[in-house]
């Protein structure tokens, strides 16, 4: 019988500063609280500056319209890239890191001063790399900053200030731990969700160094006390930091996806062992997928290439199928436990799809895995890496891994983080309701639109590919279908910011009374704890419907991977 | 979200089982296709790198236009070399050169490097892209399978004239 986290008495002499959250009987500290407020405020920020790039980019991209002139599209794709990629997420994450090692484990922040520091560090690193941006014409690199295109040494700066910041609020979660356990303040293992962030966490640690290891020689180089900088060296290590960056996303979305699951439709993860299993998986084998970047890069072997793409032997992509199974199976035993039993796809049916954090959880799992997930694995596949290495293809992944799966799931959690960490109601609710389909309807076209334009050698990171006159009229329809995507995936954007400043500014602090937003007003957070082993492993509860949605996935997966590989056997022999 | 029971080391259900080993077959099934591609398939990733510097890079391409320069477009010269020869195409910013004319269904090697920023070396409508870096010379052996004249995109960002880098490959 799972019960909620124990709630010691704190410890005498601590500087304890607290309350209790009624909805979820949780301890909130105060310190904690307001780093989460002041982290989720910069990730917003910095959304709706990245956002105002990504219209601009997009309009740009869109051959009919063709808004800015080129030094303004690469300008403010570099800002898109930096705003969007690290800032958003990163302090969203830090956001999740002191939410998970606090309220989640009725703990103390045990090093507010510290956290405080990292933070700063963080925005002043963010804001400067907007600043030299926007005001200096060298610095437009774009994100990844190859080398030898020669920044300016402040715009290497700040992405080392952002990153030590980001790493020292790392450190902060693990010392939050270490001292919970110390306290007592819960007791056994760490509960799911928290793992999950664990692991994000310790992916960060790894990343974030690596990334000194390719920005911190770049400073020096730009300053001019480093002479030569070898840019496949520069990639090697950038890459360490740029794709390990992204499974730190997905550790933390996967989280946030139980937590959703939890929340709105009051699941028990179906086996603990599982779960966490899949989590491992991502810690030992994903930070080989920086590999996906160098695979038609000069100087490295086929063995390198294929043994560090295929993360040794596909085993973290085996972690996030088996993610993709267990959450929805455990939806499904959550739902059919109420009664919904009916056929295979009855309890979908009678999901809670006007509550913003399922419909968040939904659009997210579909676009990561379905779309996302597929084409990731089969653009990484060394040799089909020859028909996709930086056409549109690639942003077309990425947009709906990032886009489509964490910041649908990053904002879906923010409703719910607004009653209950800002003490705040949440207005807007029709629009909330709204806006994850809006959002993740927006996001399927911006990537379908790439990845057609992409199949179709259409180049990434291009003011006009009409230079060429090598693409062939259907190119156009597929830009626009990627632009008219930006349009509603803006406006989606616009409606979760609205949403957002209107209920944080507006109205009395209100203890929160509910769990659900939109849906109803039980508990599924406390009804979780009361499903039964009886229950779980009731004959007319199991997950039969996930298991052919499963089986469906793979059937579209290997449809998808296999045309690839014909389309490749059509192109020029090579070797 | 809430902390697990004591105990929650349990085996796995059935429809877990199921599918565990359904998703760890296929996970072994995409890890064979690469190096059954690599020895059965006829499209494979150019593994064959040299140091180089841009100077010297430059000095094999004025070499190797001058040997085998059969006609001029706006000012780039037109190259062809025999088949089975080495052939040459330098990145700069925003150009590639020379325009190389080759033969359906003969061999080349084809050295790609670059003079200064990286550039991506991106053969449309065939859809071929390889990443090329300043210092290194990357040879592909490829052997054209149409005819006609294709473009050559730089795909990797190169500064603010990046989209204005386009050549031309032909093939009769």
């Amino acid at each position: 019988m799972t019960t909620l986290a124990p709630t010691f008495p704190w410890v005498k002499g601590a500087k304890d500063d607290y309350r209790a959250c009624p909805v979820t009987t949780l301890k909130v500290d105060m310190h904690a609280e307001r780093l989460i407020i002041a982290n989720a405020v910069m990730a917003v920020v910095c959304l709706v500056l990245g956002g105002i790039a990504a219209l601009l980019i997009a309009l740009t991209r869109w051959q009919a319209i063709h808004l800015l002139d080129a030094t303004w599209f690469y300008r403010l794709l570099t800002l898109h890239g930096i705003d969007m990629l690290v800032a958003w997420i990163v302090f969203f994450e830090m956001a999740g890191l002191h939410f998970g090692s606090t309220a989640l484990l009725n703990a103390r922040h045990a090093a507010p001063k510290t956290a405080w520091f990292a933070f700063i560090l963080m925005a002043v690193g963010g804001l400067m790399a907007n600043f030299v941006v926007l005001f200096d014409t060298n610095s437009i690199v774009t994100f990844t900053a190859y080398v030898p295109l020669k920044a300016h040494p402040l715009f290497y700066l700040s992405y080392i200030l952002f990153a030590v910041g980001a790493l020292i609020a790392t450190i902060t979660f693990f010392i939050n731990i270490v001292v919970a356990k110390r306290e007592g303040r819960f007791e056994g293992s760490l509960p799911l969700a928290v793992f999950g962030l664990m692991t994000a966490a310790i992916l960060a640690v790894y990343t974030l160094l690596e990334g000194a290891a390719a920005i911190v020689p770049a400073f020096f180089w730009s300053l001019g006390i480093l002479k030569n900088y070898d840019p496949g060296i520069y990639r090697n290590f950038f890459w360490g930091f740029g794709h390990p960056a992204q499974q730190v996303n997905l550790a933390a979305m996967v989280a946030i996806w139980y937590m959703l699951a939890q929340m709105t439709v009051g699941i028990r993860p179906v086996n603990e062992k599982f779960s966490r299993l899949a989590f491992i998986l991502y810690l030992f084998f994903i930070n080989l997928g920086s590999a996906h970047h160098l695979l038609v890069d000069p100087g490295l072997s086929f063995g390198w290439k294929a043994v560090n793409t295929s993360y040794a032997m596909y085993l973290a992509v085996l972690g996030s199928m088996m993610h993709a199974f267990s959450i929805p199976a455990a939806m499904e035993i959550a739902l059919r436990a109420k009664g919904y039993r009916k056929g295979l796809f009855g309890w979908l049916r009678n999901g809670p799809w006007s509550e913003p954090g399922f419909g968040a959880l939904v659009m997210s799992m579909i676009l990561f895995g379905w779309i996302g997930g597929v084409t990731g694995v089969t653009i990484g596949t060394e040799q089909i890496n020859m028909l996709a290495h930086n056409t549109l293809r690639l942003p077309g992944h990425f947009h709906a891994t990032v886009v489509g799966g964490t910041t649908t799931a990053f904002m879906g959690f923010t409703y719910y983080v607004i009653p209950l960490i800002f003490r705040k109601e949440l207005k807007l609710k029709k629009w909330a309701k709204w806006q994850p389909y809006v959002f993740g309807f927006g996001t399927m076209l911006v990537s379908l639109g790439m990845i057609t334009s992409g199949l179709q050698g259409v180049s990434r990171r291009n003011w006009d590919i009409t230079f060429s006159g090598a693409i062939p009229g259907t190119v156009n329809l597929t830009l626009a279908i990627m632009g008219i995507g930006a349009l509603i995936a803006v406006i989606g954007g616009i409606m979760y910011v609205t949403i957002v400043l209107t209920s944080i500014l507006t109205g009395p602090r209100l203890e929160a009374s509910n769990m659900l937003l939109v849906a109803g007003t039980h508990n599924p957070l406390l009804e979780s704890t009361k499903l039964t082993d009886h229950q779980m492993e009731d004959k007319q509860n199991q997950p039969n419907g996930t298991l052919v949605l499963v089986f469906a996935f793979l059937v579209w997966f290997a449809v998808y991977y296999l045309t690839n590989w014909w389309l490749l056997g059509r192109t020029w022999f090579i070797r | 979200m809430l902390a697990p029971e004591r105990m929650w080391w349990k085996p796995m259900g059935r429809l877990e089982k199921t599918w565990l080993t359904v998703a760890l077959v296929w996970c072994i099934f995409l890890t064979i296709m690469m190096p059954l591609w690599y020895y059965m398939g006829k499209q494979n990733v150019p593994t064959e790198t040299y140091k180089t510097t841009p100077q010297e890079f430059a000095a094999k391409v004025n070499e190797f236009v001058a040997q085998y320069q059969v006609g001029e477009e706006n000012g780039i010269p037109v190259v062809a070399a025999p088949p089975g020869s080495d052939v040459y195409l330098r990145a700069s910013a925003w150009q590639w050169y020379p325009i190389l004319q080759l033969e359906k269904g003969q061999q080349y090697r084809l050295h790609l490097s670059s003079m200064e920023y990286q550039h991506g070396f991106s053969l449309q409508p065939v859809n071929i892209n390889l990443q090329v870096l300043p210092g290194y010379d990357y040879v592909a052996t490829i052997i054209p399978t149409s005819t006609g004249e294709f473009t050559v995109v730089c795909n990797e960002y190169c500064f603010l004239g990046h989209h204005t880098m386009v050549g031309k490959v032909i093939v009769k």
